[in-house]
């Protein structure tokens, strides 16, 4: 068996465009996805995420580079000939035929026998909770059951990979959630390889084993969610996954992995963590997760302690978030509600004067690119 | 007034259907009974209508004589029911040549690229601006014995030296067959559009990515689903040509008499709106009974909601 699931390797997807130039929708992308793995390509909608996927599907066609399923090159293979199935953004159900019809459909096509059929088609559906629907019309059943029945038409062919395109972006927030955890939990059951489209980053965090963060058709880091979260290797990535904050500045100097940064709106020095290659001299900025930056009464560290005014402050319950004024721009800051008390003095008020502490390995320094 | 046409729905829906509802009971429901009147009436020497409860007309229709040329008290004279079920085989020759011409250039057009499908639809409806009537003479002049037919074919038969006897083209179920077709396909062409172009490529894509091969699709996903366009097509070509007088009697001459003609021809040659009326109801009775069959077998062209 081999390795990988899935390859990527070195593949360009280019579209003309109406004015009669072309578009690089995927750029030099190289994916390596293991067997079993659940596997998302995260990015803002236009990042190639999309067409990646839909080039493992047999959509559409690399102009450039090769995909491999299982070892194989596909070349033009179309997606009838590929041991992948896909469940659609959109769902793409039959509107003519009723839920067992939809998922026998898959099973027809390969001449699997009426009795075999009538078997998986009732497993598939018990498996994805839908038993005693098989007569109804896609038309009849709410979202959440449509959202269903495509992911079952699609794994009762036991696909060696499962490629989702954004499948829950239809469904409302309380109904995601529950079916991203269904999701992940079936995945783990069945065995396949997941391959998952999302633009939503904590869909991607709560699944996935590891995650690809896309842009402009390229790739720009491939890591478990806590790699992506806690160690960006770049700027984008640090702002598309969760929220931090950014100080621009310029790298002083640098000592094995501790880097001090000159902020010039701070008019002082801050050492952080190296996270990306930097050299004395670069325009860097400092990455900072809001949850990661404490608020102090007074100098607590002799240094990475800023001064600053609280603007703002938002209680949400679990968090306090506290927009401070740090050297004239706003800089978030959670607080975790970690006493219960009715105490207003315990919370930060607007116009507090208050030190801002962040330790050097909650500074990240990238590349301010 | 106002305020009650403000809160009463009922009311609202009344004064929007009113213009045409009694448009419809002046133009069609009137007009109609009367006609169903006048058929069983009969005719006065002079063309007029004589009232009457008499069912004459219609055993006419059917050709059933009590005069007979050979002496005997009864017996059956077929013109009649040789003419509809002439203009029956005609619409549905028509009807099928419509759907196999139809299908596939709705076909191409609902795949071509968004902004390309107006030109096309522009480009199907353009001979619909010249009239009907001139439309049907253009196919005089094609189709004649010295038409631009066999004119063509003559020259070419001389540049190679043989002998060209003209193609009897015109005043021919061909001829009349072909008129129809031409006349009536824009009518099959749009709702066949309207049904593909509603069908998502997301659907293609999931039928070739659960394993079906291109027929496959089309078979279980194209066809199925474009079905409400062909019943609605159907009904569009087929109901108009089994009344169609004009393409009969320019492409068809003396030869090709259809219900129109017959019905035509009582009320304007032979004077005799007693029996044209019973001919025009009995037109009538017939398409309604073959639509209400089809449409029972396959639905009324509603559109499969897509979820």
């Amino acid at each position: 068996m081999n390795e990988f699931c899935v390859e990527l390797r070195d593949v360009v997807k280019r579209f003309p465009t109406p004015e009669g130039s072309e578009v690089f929708a995927v750029d030099h992308v190289t994916m390596q996805i293991k067997n079993g793995e659940f596997f998302s390509m995260l990015g803002p909608s236009g990042c190639g995420k999309t067409t990646s996927l839909r080039m493992v599907a047999g959509f559409e066609w690399p102009t450039v580079g090769e995909v491999y399923i299982e070892g194989e090159a596909m070349g033009r293979r179309p997606p009838y000939l590929r041991p992948v199935n896909t469940v659609f953004q959109s769902y793409a159900l039959f509107p003519h035929m009723s839920v067992a019809e939809n998922v026998a459909y898959g099973l027809e096509m390969e001449k699997t026998p009426k009795y075999e059929i009538k078997r998986r088609v009732g497993e598939i559906l018990e498996m994805v909770k839908l038993s005693g629907m098989e007569r109804r019309k896609p038309r009849q059943l709410s979202g959440g059951q449509q959202q269903r029945v495509a992911l079952a038409r699609a794994l009762v062919k036991h696909p060696k990979v499962l490629l989702l395109d954004e499948p829950l972006g239809a469904l409302d927030l309380k109904l995601r959630k529950e079916m991203q955890l269904e999701l992940k939990a079936l995945q783990q059951e069945v065995g396949i390889t997941f391959v998952y489209v999302t633009h939503d980053q904590e869909e991607a965090l709560t699944m996935s084993d590891r995650i690809a963060v896309m842009d402009h058709g390229r790739v720009l880091q491939i890591g478990a969610p806590v790699e992506i979260y806690e160690r960006p290797n770049s700027r984008f990535v640090a702002d598309f996954i969760g929220e931090t904050n950014f100080l621009s500045g310029e790298a002083r100097a640098i000592e094995e992995d501790r880097v001090t940064v000159y902020i010039p709106s701070l008019k002082d020095e801050l050492v952080g963590a190296k996270a990306a290659p930097v050299n004395v001299g670069d325009q860097v900025v400092v990455s900072m997760r809001p949850e990661k930056i404490r608020l102090a009464s007074d100098r607590a560290l002799p240094q990475n302690c800023f001064s600053g005014i609280v603007l703002n402050t938002a209680y949400i319950g679990s968090d306090t978030r506290v927009i401070v004024d740090l050297g004239g721009a706003p800089l978030a800051v959670w607080e975790q509600n970690k006493i219960s008390t009715l105490d207003p003095e315990a919370y930060y008020a607007p116009g507090e004067q208050v030190w801002v502490v962040v330790l050097p390995e909650n500074a990240l320094v990238l590349q301010d690119v | 007034m106002l305020r009650k046409l403000r809160e009463d729905r009922s009311f609202q829906g009344a004064v929007l259907i009113s213009p045409t509802l009694l448009f419809m009971i002046g133009l069609l429901i009137i007009p109609l009974l009367l006609t169903l009147v006048i058929s069983f009436g009969s005719r006065a020497p002079d063309g007029t209508v004589i009232y009457g409860f008499s069912f004459d007309n219609y055993v006419r229709l059917s050709g059933v004589r009590t005069e007979c040329d050979n002496g005997k008290s009864l017996c059956l004279d077929p013109i009649y029911i040789q003419i509809l079920s002439r203009s029956l085989s005609l619409a549905f020759n028509t009807t099928v040549l419509a759907i196999l011409m139809a299908y596939p250039l709705a076909y191409f057009i609902a795949r071509a690229p968004a902004r390309k499908r107006n030109t096309f639809l522009f480009l199907i409806l353009v001979p619909m601006w010249t009239n009907f009537i001139i439309r049907v003479y253009a196919w005089m002049m094609l189709l004649r014995t010295q038409g631009v037919i066999n004119s063509v074919i003559g020259w070419l038969a001389g540049l190679v030296g043989l002998h060209f006897t003209p193609f009897e083209m015109l005043y021919t179920q061909g001829a009349v067959l072909v008129g129809m077709v031409y006349e009536f396909l824009p009518f099959m062409i749009l709702p066949i559009y309207t049904s593909l172009e509603k069908i998502e490529l997301s659907l293609y894509e999931a039928s070739a990515d659960l394993g079906a091969r291109p027929f496959r699709t089309f078979l279980r996903m194209t066809l199925p689903l474009s079905i409400p366009g062909v019943v609605a097509g159907t009904i569009l070509v087929f109901v108009p040509v089994m009344g169609t007088f004009i393409v009969s009697d320019l492409l068809g001459g003396r030869q090709i008499v259809l219900v129109g003609n017959l019905i035509q021809n009582q009320f304007l040659i032979a004077r005799d709106p007693t029996f044209g009326s019973a001919a025009s109801l009995m037109l009538m009775t017939l398409t309604l009974i073959v639509t209400y069959f089809y449409t029972r077998k396959f639905g009324f062209g509603e559109e499969i909601v897509t979820a």
